[in-house]
């Protein structure tokens, strides 16, 4: 079984790893000064902080497996493979935008891709993947047209300490517990929900201990440490595929920004925003994969260098797609048309 | 075509299992659907039909069961699932409102969610303010679900069938008080198509729009108002959205008098909806004053006697008609 040890990893996955985190970084960064050019027409919420969980998480992933996601899902949608082309598109509100221009940021979705989509409502995506769990077993017991998509699969879904106190999240632990379905629930607790600390919200620290009440294991893992939260996932992820259903996966994090651009979080201490900044997943693991011999800081260099061409023809491309037009707004409020009209 | 004389939800039940035999992929989920039956009976046999994998008993957790629906939906999974009482719906709007009505739309056209939401509605045997409402108007108020309701046996197979093979998600009424009613059903294997109404009554002077259980409330109207020599047309949409504007101009040619009938509260219900198409897209027709029937806006109470003041009964509908002319 893995571990959080570099040597028990080959150098290409290790380094794999680091890059997804930086594409991250930049990509969140990038965002925030094109939407300060007036790019980007709507609101952001930074993943900045947060990128080990996402990178960590997703790498325990493979094909049939599917990601639910948050208002602050560009982390996590980048780590399951989404493309920063069309994600920038869509920032852009543009045709090329992995949703048309018509999703924006809370919705960036791409079903092919096995990400069941972002969402504009906290702990909204949580039945979601509940059902996707369904739709694997359905796969799982039976042939029809599709099914090959969801078979062996499991779900997963992100959501925040402030999202573990909404009904949904009590509801589809409960649902996925009895059913033992599939499903690995991964609470990134970065300590605010908004503007409020956590123990304004709720009485516990560890938000994986509500696993007891529906009979499932809580697992926690350092949600700044990419390995450790790979590790701990990975143990989920193959609890789920023999057949032993869901588990709430806690991983312990911080943002570094405010909740939104544009939020100068003044409601943080100062010392619990230095403890946190120090404890950087990039910067940290970057070093340790120096320490270890595993990369150069050439390297490392090279990394954010690809980086920067990556995001600069990602921008460009959502520069060049073309707008929607105003009356596309009319389209797919329905799949079915009735005589070619759409129905309003 | 031979037909026989079956119940409404008898005629419910066929087509979920007629449906479900069809299409390996579909689940049912639902609170106590599977080997109970459902409170009002309607899913019985299925769970011993199917199986324990494809009909499926919840917990008592309306956001997770549907949201569950829409997610198993998203990925070729296609659910029926059964809201026990309409009212219960409130604990999953998020996911009605927020999620599926949006997703396809929100998307871009990228994914659809042929997800089917029973919903069991309206006013009988004393059920009260939390057990008896009719809230349809609520979700013809969110684009991007469909809305369709039965008011006979034939129209409950029907319509439930296409609305189980529709792609988008559908909200389908089913009255409390139609369940036991009987009427003609085919044998064979058919669909009515969603969008399309229907007239459940011929007349040339005035026009009653009803649907659920006022159609057969407006026909026992029709009847009394006849023996005055005034004859009316029942005109039942079916489905509220998609509605078919083509079908109420057509009945409105013909009578050019309207009253609409819902079981609802009067205020803002999906009777205003009517009128105001009616208003505007058929005012060349219109001969007199539209006038509408619904309920009192005031909870549903709990005495026999208060109920019947609320809803609105034939009475009501029969001076409605009697005020058009
Ligand atoms: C149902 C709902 N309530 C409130 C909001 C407004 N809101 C957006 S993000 C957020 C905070 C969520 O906190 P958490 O779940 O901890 O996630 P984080 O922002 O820390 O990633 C709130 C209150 C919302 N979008 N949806």
């Amino acid at each position: 079984m893995p571990n959080n040890n570099l040597s028990e990893y080959n150098a290409e996955f290790l380094v794999k790893l680091y890059r997804d985190m930086v594409l991250i970084r930049r990509f969140e960064e990038r965002a925030s000064e094109l939407r300060n050019a007036g790019h980007i027409p709507g609101f952001l919420h930074p993943y900045i902080g947060q990128e080990a969980v996402a990178v960590g998480i997703c790498a325990a992933l493979g094909k049939n497996d599917f990601i639910a996601s948050t208002h602050r899902g560009h982390g996590h949608i980048l780590a399951q493979g989404g493309d920063p082309k069309n994600m920038y598109a869509e920032l852009y509100a543009r045709q090329d935008g992995y949703n048309k221009g018509k999703g924006g940021s809370l919705h960036l979705a791409n079903v092919d891709l096995g990400i069941i989509g972002a969402n504009g409502i906290v702990g909204g995506g949580i039945p979601l993947v509940v059902g996707a769990a369904l739709a694997i077993k359905r796969a799982n017991e039976a042939d029809y047209p599709g099914s090959e998509k969801c078979k062996g699969g499991v779900s997963v879904v992100f959501f925040g300490d402030g999202a573990s106190n909404e009904g949904s999240f009590h509801e589809s632990l409960n649902l996925a517990a009895l059913w033992k379905l599939p499903v690995i629930f991964v609470c990134e607790n970065n300590l605010y929900g908004e503007f409020t600390a956590q123990d304004k919200h709720q009485t516990i620290k560890d938000i994986a201990s509500r696993s007891s009440s529906y009979n499932m294991p809580g697992l926690i893992a350092d949600g700044n440490d990419v390995l450790d939260a790979f590790h701990v996932m990975t143990t989920a992820v193959e609890n789920a595929k023999k057949g032993s259903g869901p588990t709430l996966l806690e991983c312990k994090t911080y943002r570094h920004r405010g909740h939104y651009e544009g939020d100068m979080a003044h409601y943080r201490p100062k010392e619990e925003v230095a403890f946190w900044m120090a404890k950087d997943p990039i910067e940290n693991f970057g070093k340790r994969l120096i320490e270890n011999s595993l990369m150069k800081e050439e390297e490392l260099q090279t990394v954010e260098a690809e980086i920067e061409q990556v995001l600069q023809d990602a921008a460009k491309y959502a520069e060049n797609s073309p707008h929607p037009e105003a009356k596309d707004a009319l389209e797919h409020v329905f799949v079915e048309t009735y005589g070619g009209r759409a129905l309003l | 075509m031979s037909s026989r004389r079956i119940s409404y939800s008898q005629a419910i039940n066929e087509a979920l299992s007629e449906e479900m035999e069809r299409d390996p992929s579909i689940l049912m989920l639902g609170e106590d659907v599977a080997e109970p039956g459902g409170v009002f009976g309607v899913t019985k046999g299925l769970y011993q039909k199917f199986g324990g994998e494809r009909v499926l008993d919840t917990p008592i957790s309306e956001q997770a069961l549907v949201g569950a629906a829409l997610g198993a939906s998203l990925l070729g999974v296609p659910t029926i699932t059964e809201i026990m009482f309409s009212d219960f719906v409130t604990l999953a709007m998020d996911q009605l409102v927020n999620q599926a009505a949006k997703f396809h739309y929100m998307t871009g056209g990228r994914t659809s969610v042929p997800m089917l939401v029973r919903m069991v509605t309206g006013a009988s045997g004393a059920a009260s303010a939390q057990h008896s409402q009719s809230l349809e108007a609520w979700f013809t108020h969110t684009p991007g679900l469909k809305v369709v309701t039965a008011s006979t046996p034939y129209e409950a197979k029907g319509l439930l069938k296409s609305a189980i093979r529709d792609p988008d998600p559908v909200l389908f009424f089913e009255h409390k008080l139609l369940y036991n009613g009987k009427g003609e059903v085919p044998e064979e294997d058919y669909t009515l198509p969603i969008g399309e109404g229907t007239v459940a009554l011929e007349g040339s002077d005035v026009t009653i729009v009803a649907y659920l259980h006022m159609v057969p409330k407006s026909l026992k109207a029709a009847k009394i108002l006849s023996a005055e020599g005034i004859s009316v047309e029942v005109w039942n949409p079916r489905s509220l959205v998609p509605f078919d504007r083509e079908g109420l101009r057509q009945t409105l040619k013909k009578t050019g008098r309207l009253v609409v009938v819902q079981e609802a509260p009067k205020r803002s219900g999906f009777g205003a909806e009517i009128a105001a198409i009616a208003a505007e897209e058929c005012f060349d027709l219109i001969k007199g004053p539209i006038r509408r029937v619904g309920a009192a806006n005031t909870p549903i109470p709990y005495a026999p006697v208060m109920e019947n003041l609320v809803i609105p009964g034939v009475d009501d509908i029969v001076e409605a008609v009697r005020r058009t002319i």
